[in-house]
């Protein structure tokens, strides 16, 4: 009963918002979502300490939902720790993304198909988190991809945000095929699509080939590539990441929500799911490793030289993810998820207080046109500290514990390819050091470089809030242009930056919020800073709390039978024995992080744009994000749309109806005569024909009946 | 009544408001009304009828129920009328989406308003008629009789180009049917019999099997439609009248599929299992080939027709798995197939009754002006693509699956279709649901009426229940797809070689 009430709540607020949110208004439809998953979310911190503590573990089943042949398919919960954990983690995070979307989107127009968006997604999210079967895991999944894709559209008039909507969806369903194919391979292993029957079974498939797509492979790699590829395209992984920054067009409390906390996370909850599988598959495990560094060394060099701030946290966001990957596939589960359930909260507190700095400043997103708000919005700027910290990494804050976990495993790892995990990882935190204070430093320190423009919007927001949403799109005509044709290739092309770009061209105009400040910086109400305390409490004391129960002594009881560990897995005992430099380093690289970014923006200013023009191939390469969208415009998107044309006109038009009816048609009659017969009335004659037609055919019947 | 059973009662009442409709005179708008509300009527009746007939129906068994048979034509031809659990769920179709279509003509159609209705109400009759004759000649006639309706339903009341839409949907289907008929007459040299039960039962020469099965499979793959001989269905989409499309959608193109079912399979299984590769073939070059070409339409139906044939590439594909997920998955995709796409031709109805163009480019920002009309278009939009929770996901997800456990590399193809689907449903909502509400003609457009909501609201319940808890229908017909899959293993090639995805230790 609990477990149901945790689940549907949300989904009654997001019914109850979405389709009576006109009648009752937007002050009650928040306040209806927003109380619903409180309970829930209360609910859910009872559920952790029962399961995590108590190991009250169940399997609530709730009906069935198709069975065909041996395929069964039921709708039910599987409670356990890592349920438990997930349970907490989404519904903490969402109910503070409700409470702060209170101010956030205070004079939105369409303030109660937000909340209730909110609401369907982080139901949708606790049917994937707490699903007993892949099918219903799937509902979760596609669940929260129609959420994501609604919430990062919610602002439909703008041309970018439509074409980021699509585009997160599109390449979401690209990881789909994979997770459904997946599916698919797991039922013909295991004639079951529940994971305990899976999981029983899953040490007798050990060593099994399957022949698949031509080739023989080990059974247990290819299902587990195949449903890793789902994981790739939820988390944002390398190859199909791109969605994840055009994402930001959403609100930003969406960002924190759903592309950051907890939405992205979903891959890394599948995976630690999924360990029975993947602790039987070696191969399979180096592969996530190589994705997870690849994407946390890649995603990390591009944010080194973004300017929009929005951005810099979501390939931050990436690079995270990919931790997270590197440590599941070094065998450390318990490692990675903790450090999701950390990240959770710095991540959600850096992407909140980010909204709350674009609040102050009037809807300007980009870092070259901020700086000096230190003393304007301090307990913002605190919000962020403490959220940049506890994500570089400073000792004793959530990250020292998780991140630092995760490098020591990768260096303690004896899978293949941690090696390389360990070098990417360890690389990455003195790039994650740089580029967060960086970001701190361009946006709280320094002079203010604000210029006058986004001031001409703010007293157009105040009169007409929706309208400031249009004025976002004036860096994007190009794309706005292409549109028409290329729906993704526009959204390939959406953060195109060009190296003249003025500065404010990369910039979008948030939230079209107005109080009549004169533009002069303000702090949020507190109705905003109230969750980024919540927040930063748990930034900053989360991995202390906890360490001991999720990657300490306490680990063994408090996850109990939820993740597996195979005979060959010593990952824990390993990293006991690491040599002290590898324990070290990583704060060794989050010192010198911090000191190249004081280095270049405090005290010698300018020697970024020095450092741009000396070395200008690899700048333009990483602020256009190693041109990975332009690739897929030419590779993919333009040639589907070629493809269709050729079809359509060459093939259906110039082929097939032209040698087929039409040709038919032209050399018995003539098509002309056809239809001059028929426009002159005769319609009635040709039916009159086709029941001659039939009477003959009967008669034909009768005579051969009668025989 | 009168000695006919249930079966009878449901082609008759249709008939009967036909004859009503007749002896109307006048062409007034009272009596206009009267006509509609009489074809309303007489389609509601029809539907109440059915749930009885479905009342009676027992799903436990996979032998023909509530039968009726009386001798005709000299003895020669029967009237044999039945249903077993592939008919019942297709008649319930029927008679629930005709009182919608009827309903959605209210206002759209001014012009021989009375002749639109008799067209449809005799379509209706005819529909029920194939889906319960258990005669194969009865099925024949009422399978050819359903094309003289909707060629006059396109021809009359269609759009510019409605000679040449019906005249190539005539010209297609009929050359497909009569290739068929020669079968017929071939079988019943054989079987002595045109009674299907009968025919069920009797084992045709395999060779001989081959030519009959490609002889319906040319009916039928034309019915579907299949690639390449689908190119009629996009016109005739385009030019139909919105209640036309939407019994063309529904329930006409299922009549391939439900032909598939009830005689190629169980009739010709070694031919069936012969030529599973053929269908795959041309069944996964649809979903992609029209996929890609949906992607580039710049009309809304053209675009719904050739998602349309993509999804019926799913049906043929899990028809042709010969598994019970296959089969179950495509019978349950044609039934979801129906309500969707019906309930989106009817919502590009909604826009087209107000602005009388189909071109996507006159649309954009309707959500500005029409937040209802937006919700439920998102609605069917995302069944479309098949989104968990939606009847749409159900089907596709089960012929997928069959797919994968007998080829892969069907499956994959067909699983990559999905991605595609995404594509161009998405670009088309957004095309014509968001963005700036900027061009003139849309400034004053109005949402949903009281009559539209009622039309489409059931359609929302219905594809969200099945979405949720798709048992009923697979239930009704788990016994009859059990009994043909005994068929088919029966008739399955030596060695049984059913997955060439096998597990090897």
């Amino acid at each position: 009963m609990m477990y149901d009430l945790i689940v549907f709540l949300p989904l009654l607020g997001a019914a109850v918002a979405g389709l009576f949110g006109r009648q009752i208004g937007h002050r009650n439809s928040e306040y209806v979502t927003t109380t619903l998953l409180s309970i829930s979310c209360a609910l859910a911190w009872i559920a952790f300490f029962r399961v995590g503590l108590g190991h009250h573990d169940a399997l609530v089943p709730v009906a069935n939902w198709f069975t065909v042949g041996d395929l069964q398919v039921n709708w039910a919960f599987r409670i356990d720790t890592l349920t438990a954990v997930m349970l907490v983690v989404v519904t903490t995070v969402s109910t503070i993304v409700h409470s702060y979307s209170f101010g956030y989107m205070h004079d939105d127009p369409h303030r109660s198909r937000f909340f209730a968006y909110l609401s369907l997604f982080t139901f949708a999210m606790l049917m994937l988190v707490t699903s007993d079967n892949l099918v219903q895991m799937f509902f979760g999944w596609e669940g929260v991809g129609l959420a994501s894709y609604l919430l990062i559209g919610f602002w439909y008039q703008r041309p970018t945000a439509n074409a980021a909507a699509i585009k997160a969806f599109v390449v979401n369903r690209v990881g789909d095929f994979g997770f459904s194919l997946g599916i698919f391979l797991v039922f013909l292993l295991t004639h079951s699509v529940a994971f305990e029957t899976i999981f029983a079974a899953a040490p007798g498939l050990a060593g099994k080939t399957v022949h698949a797509f031509g080739i023989d492979a080990d059974a247990v790699t290819l299902a587990c590539l195949l449903l890793f590829m789902g994981a790739m395209g939820k988390s944002a992984q390398f190859l199909l990441h791109t969605w994840l920054p055009d994402a930001m067009e959403g609100p930003t409390p969406v960002s924190a929500l759903i592309h950051a906390a907890t939405m992205v996370t979903a891959g890394v909850f599948m995976v630690a799911r999924l360990s029975p599988l993947f602790e039987i598959s070696p191969a399979a495990q180096t592969f996530v490793i190589v994705i997870g560094a690849t994407t946390c060394f890649f995603a990390a060099t591009i944010g080194l030289v973004q300017n929009d701030i929005k951005r810099v946290i979501a390939y931050s966001t990436c690079s995270q993810l990919g931790y997270m990957f590197v440590a599941l596939g070094c065998g450390g589960y318990a490692i990675g998820v903790f450090h999701l359930f950390t990240h959770a909260f710095f991540k959600a507190l850096l992407f909140l207080g980010a909204g709350s700095v674009i609040h102050a400043v009037s809807g300007e997103q980009d870092m070259r046109n901020m700086g000096g708000l230190r003393g304007k919005i301090p307990i913002t700027f605190w919000m962020m500290m403490i959220g940049t910290l506890a994500l570089t990494g400073f000792p004793f804050t959530a990250g020292y514990y998780s991140k630092d976990a995760i490098i020591e495993a990768a260096y303690a790892s004896q899978r293949s390819g941690a090696a390389f995990g360990w070098l990417m990882t360890t690389i990455a935190a003195g790039l994650t050091s740089f580029y967060s204070w960086r970001l701190v430093f361009l946006t709280f320190y320094g002079t203010s470089r604000a210029t006058v423009a986004p001031e001409t919007t703010d007293h157009n927001a105040h009169k007409e809030p929706t309208d400031t949403h249009h004025a976002s799109a004036h860096g994007h005509e190009e794309a706005t242009v292409a549109h028409d044709t290329h729906p993704a290739g526009a959204a390939a092309r959406t953060g195109h930056h060009h190296d003249d770009s003025a500065a404010a061209h990369g910039a979008h105009d948030d939230h079209g919020h107005g109080h009549g400040h004169g533009g002069e910086p303000h702090e949020s109400p507190p109705i905003m800073l109230y969750p980024l305390y919540v927040l930063a409490f748990g930034a900053l004391f989360a991995g202390l709390l906890f360490h001991h129960l999720f990657i300490g002594e306490g680990r063994e009881s408090f996850w109990g039978e939820a993740l597996v560990y195979g005979a060959s897995n010593h990952v824990f005992e390993d990293m006991e024995h690491v040599p002290l430099f590898v324990s070290l380093l990583p704060t060794l690289m989050f010192v010198i992080g911090l000191a190249v970014a004081y280095y270049v923006y405090l005290m010698r200013p300018g020697t970024a744009e020095r450092w741009a023009s000396a070395n200008k191939p690899l700048y333009q390469f990483l602020l256009n994000k190693w041109y990975f969208d332009e690739l897929y415009d030419l590779i993919f998107v333009r040639p589907a749309f070629w493809l269709g044309r050729l079809f359509w006109r060459g093939g259906d038009q110039g082929i097939i109806d032209r040698f087929g009816p039409d040709g038919i048609a032209q050399t018995t009659l003539g098509a002309t005569s056809w239809v001059v017969r028929f426009q002159s009335g005769f319609l009635y004659q040709y039916a009159l024909v086709m029941m001659i037609g039939i009477a003959l055919i009967i008669s034909y019947f009768m005579i051969v009946g009668v025989r | 009544m009168f000695g006919f059973g249930i079966l009878s009662g449901l082609i008759a009442i249709p008939l009967i408001g036909v004859l009503f409709i007749l002896a109307l005179r006048g062409d007034d708008e009272a009596t206009l009304n009267n006509a509609r509300w009489a074809a309303l009527i007489a389609s509601a009746v029809t539907f109440v009828l059915s749930l009885v007939a479905w009342s009676r129906f027992d799903t436990g068994t996979s032998a023909f129920q509530l039968l009726e048979s009386r001798a005709w034509l000299g003895g020669g031809l029967g009237y044999k009328l039945g249903v077993d659990g592939a008919s019942m769920p297709f008649i319930l179709l029927t008679t629930f989406l005709m009182p919608f279509c009827i309903a959605s003509a209210w206002q759209a159609i001014h012009v021989r308003v009375k002749e639109f209705l008799i067209c449809f109400l005799v379509l209706e009759a005819a529909l029920i008629g194939i889906f319960s004759a258990l005669d194969i000649v009865l099925f024949y006639l009422f399978f050819e009789g359903s094309l003289i309706p909707m060629f006059l339903i396109i021809g009359i009341w269609g759009g510019q180009r409605r000679i040449y839409a019906s005249m190539k949907f005539f010209l297609y289907t009929l050359l497909g049917s009569l290739l068929m008929l020669l079968a017929i007459m071939k079988m019943y040299g054989i079987a002595g019999t045109t009674d299907i039960t009968v025919l069920l039962h009797t084992k045709f020469p395999v060779s001989l099997q081959y030519w009959l099965w490609l002889a319906f499979f040319a009916s039928f793959a034309v019915k579907m439609p299949m690639w390449p001989v689908h190119t009629w269905l996009p016109d005739a989409h385009v030019e139909a009248p919105t209640a036309g499309s939407v019994v063309l959608a529904g329930i006409l193109l299922k009549l391939g599929g439900y032909g598939f079912i009830r005689f190629s399979i169980p009739m010709f299984p070694e031919a069936s299992h012969y030529f599973a590769p053929l269908v795959f073939a041309l069944s996964v070059i649809a979903i992609i080939y029209t996929s890609l070409v949906a992607l580039v339409q710049e009309d809304m139906k053209k675009l719904i027709a050739y998602s349309s044939i993509a999804h019926m590439g799913f049906v043929t594909m899990g028809l042709f798995t010969l598994t019970v997920q296959g089969i179950q998955g495509a019978i349950f995709l044609m039934i979801s197939h129906g309500l969707v796409s019906g309930a989106l031709f009817l919502c590009v109805g909604v826009v087209y009754d107000r602005l009388h163009t189909r071109e996507i480019a006159a649309y954009g920002g309707l959500v500005e002006r029409m937040p209802k009309y937006a919700v439920i278009m998102l609605f069917f939009t995302m069944a479309n693509i098949g989104l968990p929770g939606t009847s749409g996901f159900v089907g596709e997800f089960l012929t997928m699956l069959a797919a994968f456990q007998v080829n892969t590399w069907v499956a994959l193809f067909a699983t990559f279709g999905t991605i595609l689907s995404a594509a161009y449903a998405l670009y088309l909502y957004r095309r014509v649901v968001f963005g700036k509400l900027e061009k003139a003609s849309l400034r004053s457009i109005l949402d949903l009426s009281a009559r539209e909501v009622a039309i489409l609201a059931p359609l929302v319940l219905l594809t969200l229940y099945y979405g949720v808890h798709p048992q009923p229908i697979l239930d009704a017909s788990q016994a009859t797809v059990d009994g043909l899959m005994k068929t088919i293993t029966a008739a399955a090639p030596a060695p049984v070689k059913a997955a060439s995805a096998a597990v090897m230790p």
